[in-house]
């Protein structure tokens, strides 16, 4: 308990310490940078829930993003809804494919599952490409409402992001620490024996499917607002199933910290790459950078840290 | 009837066209100890999956402690007091020793609290697996394997425990002392279940015991008349 209010804690120096950057004002392309590695700190906690945690390989991050950048979409469209209802709701809607998707474990598992979940994005593209109303396959401009709460649009998306990152790595860290992370890493070692020493196994996939969803679907909420202009290439971009992937791969999977550091080094390399060498270079990096890792350290830079410390 | 505790009451499986059971009853006494064999693909496995839950009977009833279980799933069946080693062991690999027992504990048990330490303490030491308690299951032997099995098995705190062969395997030494531990988990109240191909070790253990062929039971007695009945031998051996 005295943990948890410690964590607590850090987590509101943290969110003032990104409002007191906020007010810094440098060069605008810091915050827009910063909101991209954010939103990867989310993207990358949400996914190690299911795959770290649980073991279940999640390759439809994009689907799940996309999800709530779309009910941002929607919603803006139809009633002009605030950021704070568009944060929720897109949570809401991509739970509920996350629970959709929880159900699926039933039958499938390993890559089976994974296959399952990469399908599941491209049909949901399909879908939105054929959906006139958000956009189609043109998209749709976004107008961002006048008058953010304080500094500029850009600076007050990024100020929420650091919000949403704070809340989404608490939430790893406390199931991680409660008896459901206990009880996930017994499914992920061996789900028929974990079912045999009293887990309820589909109880806690379905948990564990369904917050990486929410918080997937809160990662992309804000997103219409973002980039102003939402089309499907860019909302199901391939970059979110690879990123999601490899960051908690590279940081380490059994661990909240894992996804948090991975996000931070591999979306800092990313954006460094985009401004200094080319766009297109960022999932080359991702993809040598997680050959690298398999092959040399397949626990991720905290397993690397713990076997150097001797154990 | 007073004093049973697991009734299987004509359980039928099927795979496809295949009947692994058929129509099989069997009666465990409380405080039983209680031999299942049969030759290989005989039913063995399906039966113990039928009562712990990893499957589900397709006819007939299952029940324990005057409870139908039938429908029930596994871990709901673990809290009510069925637990099970595993022929092939299936420890939790990122875990310790004393961590695996932690699941049991936690989850079948009523606490819902880390506080189970002396407990799993007392478990390893019972079973002889202490030294060990913050290793990984990678670093264990074979037949500390089985007893981690075990051991996980005790700390789900059931009433019911089968072993399925959990002695596959290990030397003359080792079955006894895993026997040791069998006999003992018994004479602190708990129902056994075991399942064996080692017939040196099942004829000594089991008070009763039942033959499956070819997923009908065959024969049941006291292991004087299993070994004297012509059936068993002919479902062994053949003609």
């Amino acid at each position: 308990m005295h943990r948890t209010s410690a964590a607590l804690v850090v987590g509101v120096v943290l969110i003032a310490v990104g409002i007191a950057l906020a007010g810094l004002r440098v060069n605008p392309y810091v915050y827009f940078a910063g909101y991209v590695i954010l939103q990867y700190v989310v993207i990358a906690t949400a996914w190690n829930i299911l795959g770290g945690y649980a073991g279940y390989v999640n390759f439809g991050t994009p689907a799940f993003f996309a999800m709530g950048a779309y009910t941002a979409v929607f919603l803006i469209r139809s009633m002009k809804a605030p950021l704070p209802v568009l944060i929720l709701a897109g949570g809401l809607v991509a739970g509920l494919l996350g629970l959709g998707i929880g159900y699926l474990t039933l039958r499938l598992r390993g890559t089976f599952f994974s296959i399952a979940t990469l399908a599941l994005s491209v049909v949901l593209q399909t879908m939105i490409i054929n959906w006139e109303y958000v956009g189609g396959s043109r998209g749709l401009s976004v107008i961002r409402p006048s008058g953010p709460p304080f500094g500029s649009y850009v600076t007050f998306l990024f100020t929420v992001m650091v919000g949403l990152a704070v809340i989404a790595v608490l939430v790893a860290r406390f199931i991680e620490r409660s008896w459901i992370g206990r009880g996930l890493a017994a499914l992920r070692d061996n789900e028929e024996a974990a079912e045999c020493m009293g887990v309820p196994t589909l109880r806690l996939k379905l948990f564990a499917t369904t917050v990486s969803g929410v918080l997937l679907g809160v990662a992309g909420a804000p997103f219409p607002y973002y980039v102003t202009f939402v089309e499907p290439n860019s909302a199901f971009a391939l970059d979110y199933a690879v990123n999601a992937l490899a960051m908690p791969m590279i940081g380490g999977t059994t661990s909240w910290v894992g996804p948090v550091i991975g996000a931070v080094l591999l979306g800092t390399a990313q954006q460094l790459a985009t401004v200094t060498i080319s766009s297109e270079l960022n999932l080359l990096i991702v993809g040598v950078v997680l050959v690298a890792f398999v092959v040399v350290a397949p626990e991720g830079i905290i397993g690397l840290v713990r076997r150097l410390r001797g154990r | 009837m007073a004093g049973e505790l697991l009734e299987v009451q004509g359980a039928v499986k099927r795979f496809g066209g295949f009947t692994a059971l058929n129509r099989v009853t069997l009666h465990v006494r409380a405080g039983e100890r209680f031999g299942l064999i049969g030759p290989n693909g005989s039913g063995k496995t399906t039966l113990i999956n039928c009562i712990s839950g990893a499957l589900h009977a397709d006819e007939g009833r299952i029940l324990f402690d005057g409870r139908d279980i039938t429908t029930l799933p596994a871990h709901r069946r673990t809290r009510l007091g069925i637990a099970r080693s595993f022929q092939i062991p299936k420890p939790f690999t990122s875990m310790t020793v004393r961590e695996n027992l932690g699941i049991p504990l936690e989850y079948a048990g009523h606490a819902r609290s880390p506080a189970g330490a002396t407990e799993a303490a007392d478990i390893l030491r019972e079973i002889g697996l202490e030294a060990k308690a913050h290793l990984r299951p990678a670093g264990l032997t074979q037949i500390e394997m089985r007893k981690l099995e075990l051991a996980r098995a005790m700390a789900a705190r059931p009433k019911l425990l089968i072993s399925d062969e959990a002695m596959a395997g290990l030397s003359s030494a080792e079955v006894d002392d895993i026997l040791t531990i069998l006999f003992r988990l018994n004479q602190q109240g708990i129902t056994i279940i075991m399942i064996e191909h080692i017939m040196r070790a099942v004829m000594r253990f089991s008070e009763r015991i039942v033959v499956l062929d070819a997923g009908e039971r065959i024969a049941e007695g006291t292991p004087d008349e299993i070994v004297r009945n012509p059936a068993v031998e002919k479902a062994y051996l053949g003609e």
